[in-house]
C-alpha cells in the first residue's frame, strides 16, 4: 500500500489532550483505585470480584486510550495491542480450563 | 514524521506496540500459573496471611501516579519546555525507583517470614510474576535515565518526542500489568492456612 492510499484513521497526526486533562484522568484513576482498596476493608459479599474485574478493566482501558494515546492515535496500534491481549485472554482460558481451575480453583 | 513509511505510520511506534502485544503472552502466562498455584501453599505461609494490602495499595497508588508524569513529560517536550521535560522524566523514574524499593521490602519481608522462593508452588509461582513485573519496572527506570542523560548532552529536544513517546508507552505497559496484577494476585480473596 503506498503513503497516498493510506486512510485519514492511519496516520498518527493527531491532538493529545491537554495537562489539565491527564491530571483529571490521574484523578479518577486515583479514585477507582481507592474504591478497589475499600473492597478489602468493606464486605460486599459475593458482589466483590465482579466489582474488582470491571474497576481493573475500566483502569486498564483508561490508561490504554488516553496515557497510551490509543483513543487519539492510528487504529493500526489498537489492532496489534488488541490482538495480543486477545490472543492471551483465550490462550490462558483455555489453559486454566483445562487445568480444572474454573471447577476446583 | 520524520520519516515516510508505506502505512503512514512510525515503524518505531508499530514495533513497540507489536512488542507490548506479544508481553501480554508473557504475563498472561504468569498469571495464570499463579492462579494455578495459589493455593499449593502446603506448610508455607499463605498468600492471605503474608499479602500486605495497605503496603501494596500506596505502592500501586506510586506506580499509578508515574504514568501521570510521564505523560507530562511527553506533553511537556512536544511544547518545547525542556526543563519541565527533565523534570517530570525524573520524578517517573524516581516513582519507579519508590516501586522497586517498595518491593525490595516486600520480597526481604517475604523471606524473613518463611517465604522462600522454592518453599512451596505458590511462592515460585509469586516471586516469578512479580519479579519478572520488577525486572520490567527496572529497566523503564534505565531507559528514563538514559532519556535524562540525552537531554542534558542536548540530544533531546521537541524534534525527537517520538522517541519519549515510545518509551512512555513501555512504561505505561508496565503500569497497566500492575493493574491487573494488584487485583488479581492482592485484592481478589487468597486462600489462609
Amino acid at each position: 500500500m503506498s503513503t497516498s492510499e493510506t486512510t485519514t484513521e492511519d496516520h498518527e497526526d493527531h491532538e493529545h489532550p491537554s495537562d489539565q486533562k491527564y491530571m483529571q484522568i490521574a484523578l479518577l484513576l486515583a479514585v477507582i483505585t481507592a474504591a478497589e482498596v475499600a473492597t478489602y476493608f468493606v464486605h460486599i459479599g459475593a458482589a466483590l470480584i465482579p466489582t474488582l474485574m470491571v474497576m481493573m478493566v475500566v483502569k486498564f482501558f483508561i490508561v490504554a486510550a488516553w496515557f497510551m494515546h490509543l483513543r487519539f492515535d492510528s487504529k493500526m496500534f489498537t489492532r496489534f495491542f488488541v490482538a495480543g491481549i486477545v490472543l492471551a485472554v483465550s490462550v490462558y482460558f483455555i489453559f486454566l480450563t483445562v487445568f480444572e481451575f474454573w471447577t476446583k480453583g | 514524521m520524520s520519516e515516510e513509511t508505506t502505512t503512514g505510520l512510525s515503524h518505531n511506534k508499530l514495533a513497540m506496540w507489536v512488542f507490548l502485544g506479544s508481553e501480554c503472552l508473557l504475563f498472561g502466562a504468569l498469571i495464570s500459573t499463579y492462579l494455578l498455584y495459589r493455593n499449593k501453599f502446603y506448610d508455607g505461609p499463605a498468600p492471605g496471611d503474608i499479602f500486605d494490602i495497605p503496603f501494596t495499595s500506596v505502592s500501586s497508588f506510586v506506580l499509578l501516579m508515574s504514568s501521570l508524569t510521564m505523560v507530562l513529560a511527553l506533553s511537556a517536550l512536544q511544547k518545547g519546555d525542556i526543563r519541565n521535560n527533565r523534570l517530570w522524566l525524573l520524578t517517573t523514574a524516581l516513582l519507579g525507583a519508590v516501586f522497586i524499593g517498595g518491593q525490595v521490602y516486600e520480597f526481604t519481608t517475604f523471606i524473613r517470614e518463611g517465604l522462600g522462593y522454592t518453599t512451596s508452588p505458590f511462592s515460585s509461582a509469586f516471586f516469578t510474576l512479580t519479579g519478572f513485573h520488577g525486572v520490567h519496572v527496572s529497566l523503564g527506570i534505565v531507559m528514563l535515565m538514559s532519556l535524562l542523560i540525552s537531554s542534558y548532552r542536548g540530544k533531546l529536544t521537541e524534534k525527537n518526542t517520538e522517541t519519549v513517546e515510545i518509551i512512555g508507552l513501555y512504561w505505561h505497559f508496565v503500569d497497566v500489568v500492575w493493574i491487573i496484577i494488584f487485583t488479581v494476585i492482592y485484592l481478589v480473596p487468597n486462600p489462609t492456612s
